[in-house]
């Protein structure tokens, strides 16, 4: 939360010699942690040379980012159902994200709006045995908002529920590397893999995993909807709408929770999303469709927030299918691809360009553009690769339907277009929206699809790019890129690890049957009541479905 | 009156036909879909060991014609059976959306019946003047365009301005005046899309009856225009007046899932769309057979009414 209240305006920049800046850099600093008043700052700053709406502008900044305590949150959220149930490892969509993980039920573990990791109901791990062996502490001092102390108890009941092979939890692919999970007195948990991984506290952050209150047998109260976040569930009607109050012995007040109550309401169209938005009746909405983006800008005392996180779309070749077979037609279909007309045209710019690599914005080793440089469009490049691959001209079929993802038939046409100049033929095939997912993708040599994305490399590898994945979309069967990818997942020096991550993407990248477009932008509104920080989470939508922690009113 | 009896008695041994055959249709129809619940609640995460612990949970690991039959079973004893993806009992669930979505029946109602007959008498009294033409013109407009349309429409003017609010999100502790308020302008909506119907049938059925000769003796003995049409031929045209109000109320409950969406709004067709979702099939038979009996049981009613208007139906065989 730190970032956020950094001003913008920096008095030392107002003055000259070196000693004052460094003077006026201390007085900012002491301000801003609240150390001197703001009477005191602004007569300093005056007598040692700055402006007085050069110090203004600081104390106006800094007190606009200081959470306010009070007031209510309103939010117009989707994927609320009438079948949502409280079941931690039953949440399916944001609405229950947000009501669970976000206001009611928090994790083990959190994700920082700078996509680290912190402890949230730990308070801290030390991993061992090459990341096998993981003991986690136990957060003192927290109260369930039945009154029960927070102990290892809570904890590893609430693991367990995922866990096992009668499992019915969503979450359970996420706890299949847990070979056990047990209490190590009141407040230490030991957790041991099957095979070392240094991404568990991470992992431990998926929206399944929220910590329930154990009934003492092994299972836990999930039926009641307590937790020990910030917010006590009031009044839940599933899908509709859910009010929570703010909890008045929550460990963390004043850090992660301002407002006295959040109403979260379920409004799955679009056009009734913005219509709440824009009259007032809801602060904040996610989902709002890229089309009618602009008209947000246009509505009085609203204003956008866009994340761009892992969610991407892709266009999968299958390299045991002709002609994807061959490294180089894979590598001539990457180069004829536009991707920044594709960004323009199909998501109205709101985005990010894609470079091959399923590794996104709100992954932690994702390669920059200097180790991987950014793949253009190059119809030269392409021609010189179907040279390589003995061939002078291509032709090519791209099934599509906006289930894979959606405009996926518009930008089939885009590359229609830019594919020509190197003499390849692409037809795009419409298909079927029912049953894309069985008939289509995996099963025609090159398709659309599209991915929310995964928090962790080791996670949309294993799961998508490793030879033997169930849902290796591409076919792709690459042993040094899997030889890596074990070494990785248990290598605990982060540095030789981020080595490791890098030269996979730059693998992928080269080899791959993926070709990766675009990611794609979550765009949210809020209104002016609400004061949102500079910097947001993109791990999901609405700061990490953080927003009632995060967020206060203006 | 044993007439009316025995057909009453007819026609609701007719409707629990009509139901049970409707409840096998959508059994079989949601069965037909592809996917379960257990794959629906898990989506991508899906794997075959969790899949067939929900299904064995459920019972949806047997084979259909058992679940039908269990199901049957429980609905003669008056037990609906619980929400597969809920747990929970169905009639807990569906009461307070049945409240909801009768409410805003009543509601719609309450303004559309009055002002289409009152409109339908007006028109029909000043048939093919300006204000015949404008009126039919506007409700055939209204009625043409999509329900959502009209609903962004009313959201546009009414919304968007601040008069009226965009969502009726009510809930079981509204007080009743919020409730008329929030609720206003899908009610609003429903209205415009049911009044032309009815309205012109309405008109069409008095305009039928004004051609015949007893109607003309009134007009030769000098009654007013007015007098004509309330007095003389209402009464007679009352029959396919009611048959069309009772359609018209059933389409409110069963219909309005769209409008519903556009406004939030908490009702019964909002339920049966998620239990098709997620293929709880329980939700969906249940929701499927209120609908059922509301258009039986006020199809019955219209003809009850309409029997006891016509003294001829009344005394015959």
């Amino acid at each position: 939360m730190s970032n956020s209240r950094n001003p913008k305006h920096d008095i030392s920049t107002e003055v000259s010699d070196k000693e004052t800046q460094i003077k006026a850099k201390k007085l900012q600093e002491s301000f801003i942690s609240g150390k001197i008043s703001r009477r005191n700052f602004v007569s300093t700053s005056v007598a040692i040379g700055v402006s007085l709406a050069g110090a203004t502008a600081v104390v106006n900044q800094v007190e606009a980012a200081t959470p306010k305590s009070g007031g209510r949150l309103r939010m117009g959220i989707t994927g609320g159902a009438t079948s949502d149930v409280l079941d931690p490892g039953q949440i399916l969509d944001a609405y229950m994200i947000n009501v669970s993980m976000g206001q009611v039920r928090p994790n083990m573990t959190k994700i920082m709006p700078d996509g680290s990791v912190e402890g949230d109901l730990a308070s801290g791990w030390q991993a061992s045995n090459g990341a096998k062996t993981w003991k986690f502490d136990v957060r003192q001092g927290v109260e369930f908002h039945n009154g029960k102390t927070l102990d290892s108890t809570d904890i590893v009941d609430s693991i367990r529920h995922h866990m096992g092979p009668d499992s019915k939890s969503g979450g359970s692919g996420v706890v299949s590397g847990i070979a056990s999970i047990k209490e190590d007195g009141k407040y230490g948990v030991v957790v041991e893999l099957n095979e070392g991984n240094g991404d568990l506290p991470i992992l431990l952050s998926d929206y399944h995993l929220n910590i329930c209150p154990s009934k003492g047998d092994g299972s836990i109260d999930w039926e009641s909807g307590i937790g020990a976040g910030p917010y006590t569930l009031e009044e839940h009607e599933p899908g509709v709408r859910t009010l929570t109050k703010k909890f008045a012995n929550y460990w963390n007040t004043g850090n992660e929770s301002h407002f006295d109550e959040v109403e979260t309401l379920g409004i799955n169209d679009p056009t009734a999303r913005l219509a709440a938005l824009s009259t007032g009746a809801v602060d904040a909405i996610n989902n709002v469709p890229a089309k009618t983006a602009s008209r947000l800008k246009s509505m009085v005392n609203v204003k956008t927030l866009i994340s761009t996180g892992n969610k991407q779309c892709t266009m999968p070749m299958l390299c045991d299918v002709a002609p994807f077979d061959d490294q180089n037609v894979r590598n001539a279909i990457k180069h004829i691809i536009n991707r920044q007309e594709l960004l323009d045209k199909i998501f109205f710019g709101y985005g990010q360009l894609g470079n091959d690599n399923p590794v996104g914005p709100a992954n932690y080793f994702r390669a920059n553009t200097d180790e991987l440089p950014q793949r253009e469009y190059d119809p030269e490049q392409a021609k010189y690769y179907l040279k390589q691959a003995g061939l002078s001209s291509l032709s090519v079929k791209f099934h599509a339907a906006d289930t894979g993802f959606s405009g996926s038939v518009d930008a089939g046409a885009l590359m229609r277009e830019s594919a020509k100049a190197a003499g390849i033929d692409i037809e795009v095939v419409r298909e079927p929206n029912d049953g894309y997912w069985s008939n289509v993708w995996m099963v025609k040599p090159w398709s659309a699809c599209y991915w929310s994305g995964r928090p962790t490399e080791d996670w949309i590898f294993s799961q998508i790019y490793y030879s033997k994945a169930d849902w290796n979309d591409t076919h792709w069967n690459n042993s040094s890129f899997d030889k890596l990818l074990v070494e990785a997942r248990s290598e605990t020096d982060e540095a030789k690890r981020r080595d490791k991550y890098v030269e996979m993407q730059r693998i992928v990248h080269n080899d791959g049957g993926l070709a990766l477009p675009v990611f794609l932008s979550e765009i949210m509104g809020y209104r002016s009541n609400i004061t949102v920080p500079d910097q947001i989470a993109n791990n999901w939508e609405l700061d990490g479905h953080l927003a009632a922690r995060r967020w206060w009113t203006a | 009156m044993p007439n009316i009896i025995s057909m009453i008695i007819k026609r609701l041994g007719l409707g629990v036909l009509t139901l049970l055959l409707l409840s096998l249709l959508i059994f079989l129809s949601v069965e037909a879909l592809p996917g379960d619940l257990a794959e629906t609640i898990l989506g991508q995460q899906a794997t075959p060991e969790t899949v067939a612990a929900i299904r064995k949970e459920l019972g949806l690991d047997q084979p259909p014609l058992t679940r039908y039959l269990n199901w049957l079973g429980g609905v003669v004893q008056g037990d609906f059976g619980n929400s597969l993806a809920l747990k929970k009992p169905i009639s807990g669930l569906i009461a307070p959306r049945i409240q909801n979505t009768l409410f805003l029946t009543l509601y719609t109602a309450a303004i559309a019946v009055p002002l289409s007959i009152i409109l339908g008498l007006a028109v029909s009294l000043f048939r093919n003047s300006y204000f015949d033409r404008i009126t039919n013109t506007t409700a055939l407009a209204a009625i043409s365009m999509p329900e959502f349309f009209v609903g962004y429409v009313m959201i546009y003017f009414f919304a968007l301005s601040g008069y009226f609010p965009s969502m009726a999100n009510i809930n079981a502790n509204t007080p009743l005046l919020d409730k008329l308020y929030l609720c206003f302008l899908p009610a609003l909506t429903l209205t415009l899309v049911v009044t032309a119907h009815m309205m012109r049938m309405t008109r069409a059925a008095i305009i039928n009856v004004l051609a015949l000769p007893y109607i003309e003796m009134a007009r030769l003995k000098g009654a007013k225009p007015s007098r004509i049409i309330v007095r003389h031929a209402l009464p007679n045209a009352i029959a396919p007046i009611v048959n069309v109000v009772a359609l018209n109320l059933a389409y409110l409950i069963t219909g309005v899932v769209i409008v519903e969406i556009v406004f939030v709004f908490p009702g019964l067709g909002q339920l049966m769309v998620d239990g098709v979702k997620f293929r709880d099939v329980p939700v969906v038979q249940a929701t499927a057979l209120i609908f059922a009996s509301a258009y039986v049981g006020l199809n019955l009613l219209a003809d009850i009414i309409s029997t006891l208007s016509n003294p001829r139906l009344m005394r015959q065989r």
